[in-house]
């Protein structure tokens, strides 16, 4: 076999993997070592510590943000998940301009960058004097969850054979029951992913959720903007190393689920 | 007994979908639209009459001009040189027989809040922060060096958060090569840099194009990413908007940067569209690409 000699030594691309690896692990390497660290500034060693942990757990603002930050996650990943599904499935088998200006309408929210959402949301609720708050977030969350979720079940939905949904109609099924009864079983491993998407979608926005937020709404991203702004305190660091062992031990399950899925 | 033509289903179905997106997304893009036409209300907002006057403000203030210069360029050198940092990467990890270990390498760091990775960049940059820490400690400086707030400082965080976006298309797309095209190229007398160029990077330029579609449209949009390691000198298009929004309250004007933005936005994805030759539809496949592999790394 001499596909060795075709890909060749890969030295460089090597060199750059490691350099790559680095690069995208030093900042969060630094802020899981400092999340330790007894100095309260500066990167200098000064002991090992956790009492920025327990600092951590005992702030109010940030459990506060966490609450909320979670029921929006899981409230506009629900709701766009049953949206957004519904879309493709109704959407998929059209043809001509509708298709079109279909594909559009969906993907534009998730090119068009998130600062233009974030403003024209809230200049159009404020033109409609509708008071900002978690209602305005989650509607925006619930805007962008929706295009992804469709894209996701609808790339799925080209993988679908569709003499299944003929054979189900043959047999008298309605088209709520081809749906519910055929579809949806079948693509639900996507539905799934589509639904987790926008969970951390949701959880890890800020440009949007800091635009379309009123007094007294906050979420995890907009506590964590503002400790930063504010003046840096070690309690970030411990901050983002439990959220990175969240969101590995909850990728990890999701991979699990997925599996007993199939 | 109605029989069934018509393949699929009724539209019906995908009706509160395009509602909601039509309500919450498209009626605000164009209310931006008409904003920006309109003249300033004293205390925010905006009024009647209909005016060009925001526009004529914008495009005679020269800070305008330069904030659009920089996002410009912060944008255009960020991705180059993600492109150039992807391109060995993901061939390295598409020949690699560790594949899926490495694309999970690479996607990690992602499941960390995108302003906390912020945050760690400044960590490093900042003047009591890793780099000073190390240069002083080794007796080569004697006062902090200032790499933050510096337009540099936004290209180093952009590169950071884009790269797995230029990664998977490329990565995806080498994945699908076939090596026996490189091998019949040296075959017939290509030495092996040749045989890359001319044959390699061309059978993954749909790749190439996705990735750069996939770093540079976000990138234009930056917003937190100079907001907090950019200061003045690094001020993008969107702090632009926003301060416009929320400091001067001008609502016109904020809209008609917006406006300018949107176009610029739509340009690239056209210039895209054109480029790479295909229409929208398969700009969907190029999603599709992009988020297969994050579905396939959860199966």
């Amino acid at each position: 076999m001499n596909s060795q000699k075709i890909i060749g030594k890969r030295r460089f691309s090597l060199l750059m993997t490691i350099f790559g690896f680095v690069f995208l692990y030093l900042p969060i390497a630094i802020l899981v070592i400092m999340s330790f660290n007894d100095a309260r500034q500066g990167v200098a060693w000064n002991g090992f510590t956790l009492k920025w942990y327990s600092e951590l757990f005992k702030n109010g603002d940030i459990w506060k943000a966490f609450w909320s930050t979670a029921w929006i996650a899981f409230t506009s990943a629900a709701i766009a998940t049953v949206i957004g599904t519904f879309t493709a499935i109704g959407f998929y088998w059209r043809k001509g301009k509708f298709k079109r200006i279909g594909s559009i309408t969906i993907l534009s929210p998730l090119i068009f960058p998130d600062i233009l959402m974030g403003i024209s949301l809230l200049i159009f609720f404020i033109a409609l004097k509708f008071p900002l708050g978690y209602p305005t977030i989650l509607i925006a969350h619930i805007t962008f969850c929706i295009s992804y979720v469709a894209i996701v079940v609808n790339s799925r939905l080209e993988d679908f054979d569709y003499s299944i949904i003929e054979a189900a109609r043959d047999l008298g099924a309605k088209n709520m029951q081809v749906i519910l009864k055929v579809i949806i079983p079948s693509v639900f491993p996507a539905i799934i992913a589509a639904f987790l998407l926008s969970v951390t979608l949701s959880v890890d926005d800020f440009v949007i959720t800091f635009f379309v937020t009123g007094p007294g709404a906050t979420t995890l991203p907009l506590q964590i903007y503002s400790m930063i702004k504010m003046g840096v305190s070690p309690i970030i660091n411990a901050l983002s190393t439990i959220l990175l062992v969240l969101t590995l031990f909850v990728s990890f399950l999701g991979v699990k689920f997925q599996k007993f899925i199939f | 007994m109605k029989v069934i033509l018509k393949k699929g289903f009724n539209v019906f179905y995908s009706l509160p979908g395009f509602l909601w997106l039509f309500v919450f997304f498209i009626i605000p893009t164009l209310i931006i639209v008409v904003f920006s036409f309109l003249t300033p209300g004293l205390y925010g907002g905006a009024e009647m009459p209909f005016t060009l006057s925001s526009y004529a403000r914008i495009f005679s203030s020269s800070g305008f001009w330069n904030i659009l210069w920089r996002t410009i360029y912060i944008s255009a050198i960020s991705t180059i040189l993600c492109l150039g940092l992807a391109l060995p990467v993901s061939y390295f990890i598409a020949t690699s027989k560790h594949k899926n270990f490495l694309l999970n390498l690479v996607i990690i760091p992602f499941w960390t809040n995108f302003l906390l990775r912020i945050f760690g960049w400044m960590v490093i940059l900042g003047s009591n922060g890793l780099i000073n820490s190390l240069l002083f400690n080794l007796g080569i400086i004697e006062n902090p060096l200032n790499l933050l707030y510096k337009p540099w400082s936004v290209v180093i965080v952009i590169i950071y958060m884009y790269l797995p976006y230029m990664i998977f298309p490329i990565y995806s797309s080498i994945e699908k090569f076939n090596f026996n095209l490189l091998e019949a190229a040296m075959d017939l007398g290509a030495t092996r840099s040749k045989a890359f160029w001319k044959v390699l990077i061309p059978a993954i330029k749909g790749g190439i194009a996705a990735g750069i579609l996939l770093v540079f449209i976000p990138a234009l949009g930056s917003y937190a990413i100079p907001q907090l390691v950019g200061g003045t000198e690094g001020a993008m298009l969107g702090n632009l908007i926003a301060r416009e929004l929320m400091v001067s309250r001008n609502w016109p004007s904020s809209s008609a940067i917006s406006v300018v933005f949107l176009i610029i936005t739509t340009f690239g994805l056209f210039v895209y569209l054109r480029i790479n030759n295909r229409k929208v539809k398969n700009l969907k496949y190029v999603l599709r690409e992009t988020y297969d592999i994050e579905g396939k790394e959860n199966e």
